[in-house]
């Protein structure tokens, strides 16, 4: 070593410093996230605050898990994670949006809360038939997604379940009829996490996508083997297959997954359809825990191709748990949000963020995780999130729901799923080897995230700030105009807690416009519609959004179906520009503000 | 034929051939970016401070090694702590030294300095441990060749003191734990205890120097991990190598001191040792530089 004593001060000084640089970092970049405040500030700060009135309107609703089998007691929390689920519809088709909010222990019963117009709620399910769907016989309910099947214009209902699905056809005032044997090729017992509706060979008349989590041949009350857990925590492939039921158009449906390329037995948690390269057709994007996530193209209406990895979506193993669209940048393009999960020193994902890029000749779109650059990368365990304008400022905002466990004490149970996470395949998917929990919480209480869109491609979290900043272990979230005021509201349905109804107050000033749309070849729900806004802001420069009608997104939850565009303060409104799922497109020119707009397909 | 090859070319070699396989079977990488630029500022810190402290070049087998090792073994969603974490590994060479030889090994030094914050939660950092794959295949191949790789460069028994060690350790925690034998021992079955067992402890530059010292300090690690396992580190291998190993190495030279004074000088960061497997001396030492003042 040399002896020159400047030299080695010199690499002292800068090795101390770096020493010194990682805390300041992180110091630097979290200095950011909103802080708490009080509303008055909040609204005038960013626009919006939240309250949280599910006791005042009339919404007294509280998840309860699975009871599983006894083999499993020591670990019940993990492995009976989910079921708490949202969807949103107007189900007696009055203009006010209504939703339907599941439980998952035996006996306990659903509910759909109907919008009486008047800022208040009314559980309906249990008179309508759709509430006591959860028995030891057909197992219970994990979610819900609403669509109409059959073009008659109400809503039909698909409760996918870990046991039997079901299927309810609507008849309006004569309620709801079960009609699941439509469904041929529906397993008598599956664990679905997932489902969307979509038009997936464009011949007007809705298919419905169910993804499954764990394998067909795992009944969860009455197990067999505690052999049931996923093989790998990145990489396993021993979950649940999924399911293609193509509508004959005379209300009964096919299973075509097989034939039509969807042969994975990954454990899907949600899933969303678009059209992501331009083909007019819906393609199916998939996201796994324990594994890569998924990316089907539609080819024409006749099958799909797996493009996970050269699409970049699936080149990396995560837990995805999420997927939601939003146009972030206001460039039509809509992104593709994944949760995943980040803990601290000891698995760190990160949330992806996918910004198309680019489409090779053959129809395989490109993407580009941007969710570090634009500061969403990390909120903790995520599930649900869905993107909307909260504050109506013209740019699409991101509410994260946070939160796996939150147990009895705040012990961590990390350590010991570390252990057997990191293990072999035949100790990990062996629940008997799995440490006891013990009533020690798995990154539990976790804040909600509400990120702020800054317009300049940067996100700040002000759930603190806002009032939306639930600790409890969110699952899925929805977001509607309840009281058809022009205002985003936010439904949050949480594993083993309760239903939380925030209220959304936005500055006035702000304005909005939303459209009703109705098929008329294309399916009546409009379900794949995209509808592209172009507007002025009051400094003159002019934005374009994209946004899309889904029949399913997000985790466990359905968003209204209405399109919603938040345009700032004095905004001049240009055109819209609709597209249908069956491909005609329709154009408005300078359509009003702050007015919903009602389009029936030309 | 390992008589023939230039050994500081072994371990980047096995490990960049790990890497590859495990990446194209099982995409092990965030991406290339974070890797790349792990194996870039190794390299380029290892030249620029060797050059500036002993007027030559150094060889880049060792930062390569440092650099890639980096990239595999954080889990960080930016980029920054992989260039942070290598500039430390290598600088620590030229930094904390006694009797002219490096205590840490490199990248167990920068891995230890982020690892620890963020168990308590102050970095979105954290170390590989997961599995790579469902089958029992990709284990079985890494552990063969890396066993039979680190035999012929004559510190098998190092490796193997260590994985006996720690399954007889995993024994008695899964008494203490409750959770069984099974549970205990598997992170050793995943790729972060490969690359521990295989390229970091094995590292002759920072082992003692008798072959009986490195397997009773090899044991002395796995019972510190012992100990931080029990205390529920999850990035326990990495803090207890960093916890020993110096120790270690500072009581042999202390020990030593009247014999090494009496032979050749301060231990030139075992050059002697017939091969060496890791993040070995790239650092030159008073005795092999010409030109160190």
């Amino acid at each position: 070593m040399t002896d020159r004593p400047l030299l080695r001060g010199a690499l002292g000084l800068v090795f101390v410093g770096l020493l010194a640089a990682p805390l300041l970092i992180q110091q630097w970049s979290s200095g950011a996230a909103g802080t708490s405040t009080n509303s008055s500030t909040a609204l005038e700060r960013y626009g919006f605050v939240l309250e949280n009135v599910a006791a005042e309107v009339g919404i007294d609703f509280r998840h309860q898990a699975p009871d599983l089998d006894s083999s499993l007691a020591h670990i019940m929390p993990e492995v009976a994670q989910a079921g708490a689920s949202v969807s949103i519809t107007d189900v007696d088709q009055d203009g006010y949006a209504d939703l339907y909010v599941t439980n998952s222990k035996r006996g306990t019963r659903n509910a759909l809360y109907r919008n009486q117009g008047d800022g208040t709620f009314t559980d309906m399910a249990p008179e309508l038939g759709i509430a006591a769907l959860n028995r030891p016989e057909t197992g219970t309910s994990m979610g819900s997604v609403w669509g109409d099947y059959d073009n008659d214009g109400d809503e039909d209902l698909f409760v996918y379940k870990w046991g039997r699905s079901a299927l309810f056809r609507n008849d309006g005032d004569e309620g709801f009829t079960r009609v699941t044997d439509r469904l041929r090729g529906l397993p008598d017992w599956m664990n679905a996490n997932a489902a969307v509706w979509l038009d997936v060979n464009r011949d007007g008349h809705l298919d419905l996508f169910v993804g499954g989590f764990y394998a067909e041949d795992v009944n969860l009350w009455d197990l067999e083997s505690t052999r049931m857990m996923p093989e790998s925590y990145e990489y396993a492939t021993n979950g649940g297959r999924n399911y293609l039921f193509l509508n004959q158009g005379d209300g009964t449906f096919t299973e075509v997954a097989d034939e039509w390329g969807l042969t994975g037995t990954r454990w899907t948690l949600a899933a969303v359809a678009s059209d992501l390269n331009g083909s007019g057709y819906p393609d199916l994007f998939l996201a796994n825990d324990f594994g890569a996530d998924q990316l089907y193209v539609n080819e024409g209406g006749e099958g799909f191709r797996e493009a996970s990895r050269a699409s970049n979506v699936g080149s990396v193993p995560k837990s995805g748990m999420n997927a939601s669209m939003g146009d972030v940048m206001n460039q039509g393009v809509q992104a593709l949000y994944v949760s995943n999960l980040t803990e601290e020193g000891v698995l760190v994902q990160g949330n992806n963020l996918w910004m198309a890029d680019s489409v090779s000749g053959n129809g395989t779109p490109a993407f580009e995780n941007l969710a570090g650059t634009m500061g969403v990368a990390k909120a903790g365990w995520s599930y649900g999130a869905q993107f909307g304008d909260l504050n109506n400022d013209g740019w699409q905002d991101l509410f994260v729901v946070n939160g796996f466990y939150s147990g009895e004490t705040r012990d961590s149970y990390w350590y010991d799923f570390s252990k057997i996470a990191g293990g072999y395949e035949s100790i990990i998917e062996d629940a008997a080897n799995w440490p006891a929990m013990e009533g020690r919480s798995l990154s539990g209480h976790q804040q909600t995230r509400i990120w702020l869109n800054d317009g300049a491609g940067q996100f700040q979290n002000v759930a603190p700030a806002v009032g939306g900043a639930s600790t409890h272990d969110g699952r899925a979230v929805a977001l509607a105009d309840f009281q058809n005021q022009g205002v985003l509201n936010a439904v949050v349905a949480n594993q083993r807690g309760p239903v939380e109804f925030y209220r959304n107050t936005v500055d006035p000033q702000h304005d909005w416009i939303a459209f009703e749309l109705e098929g008329t070849e294309s399916n009546r729900s409009a379900i794949g519609a995209r509808v592209m806004l172009h507007w002025t802001d009051a400094q003159g420069t002019p934005h374009r959004q994209l946004q899309q009608v889904h029949g399913g997104s997000g985790f466990g939850s359905q968003n209204q179906r209405r399109p919603h565009f938040g345009l700032g303060p004095d905004p001049t409104v240009e055109k819209v520009v609709i597209r249908w799922p069956l491909g005609t497109t329709q154009t408005l020119d300078a359509p009003d503000t702050n007015t919903i707009h009602r389009v029936t397909e030309p | 034929m390992m008589d023939k090859i230039d050994v500081r070319l072994v371990p980047p070699v096995l490990i960049s051939l790990i890497l590859v396989a495990g990446h194209y079977s099982f995409g092990i990488l965030r991406g290339f970016d974070s890797i790349l630029l792990a194996i870039g500022t190794a390299v380029v810190v290892e030249f620029a401070v060797g050059r500036l402290v002993y007027d030559s070049w150094p060889h880049p087998a060792s930062a390569y090694t440092s650099g890639i090792s980096v990239g595999i073994l954080v889990r960080a969603p930016m980029l920054w702590p992989f260039a942070l974490c290598s500039a430390l590994s290598i600088l620590s060479k030229y930094v904390l030294r006694a009797k002219g030889r490096h205590l840490w090994n490199p990248s167990n030094f920068g891995l230890c300095v982020l690892f620890f914050p963020a168990a308590y939660g102050l970095l979105d950092i954290a170390p590989l441990n997961t599995q790579w794959g469902n089958s029992m295949w990709p284990m079985l191949v890494i552990w063969f060749v890396g066993l039979y790789t680190i035999w012929k460069v004559k510190r098998f028994h190092i490796t193997a003191t260590y994985i006996g060690a720690f399954v007889a350790l995993s024994l008695v925690r899964g008494i203490i734990t409750g959770d069984g034998f099974w549970t205990e021992v598997a992170p050793l079955t995943g790729p972060m205890y490969q690359l521990f067992a295989l390229f970091m402890i094995t590292d002759p530059v920072t082992t003692v120097s008798s072959k009986k010292g490195e397997v009773g300090v090899t044991i002395l690690i796995a019972i510190a991990e012992f100990f931080l396992r029990l205390a529920e580190f999850i990035a326990a291998p990495f803090y207890a190598l960093f916890l020993v190993g110096p120790v270690a190495m500072l009581v042999e030279m202390y020990w030593t001191e009247d014999a090494d004074e009496t032979e050749s000088g301060p231990q030139a960061d075992k050059e002697d040792e017939p091969v060496s497997t890791s993040e070995q001396a790239a650092v030159p030492t008073p005795t092999s530089q010409p030109h160190a003042s």
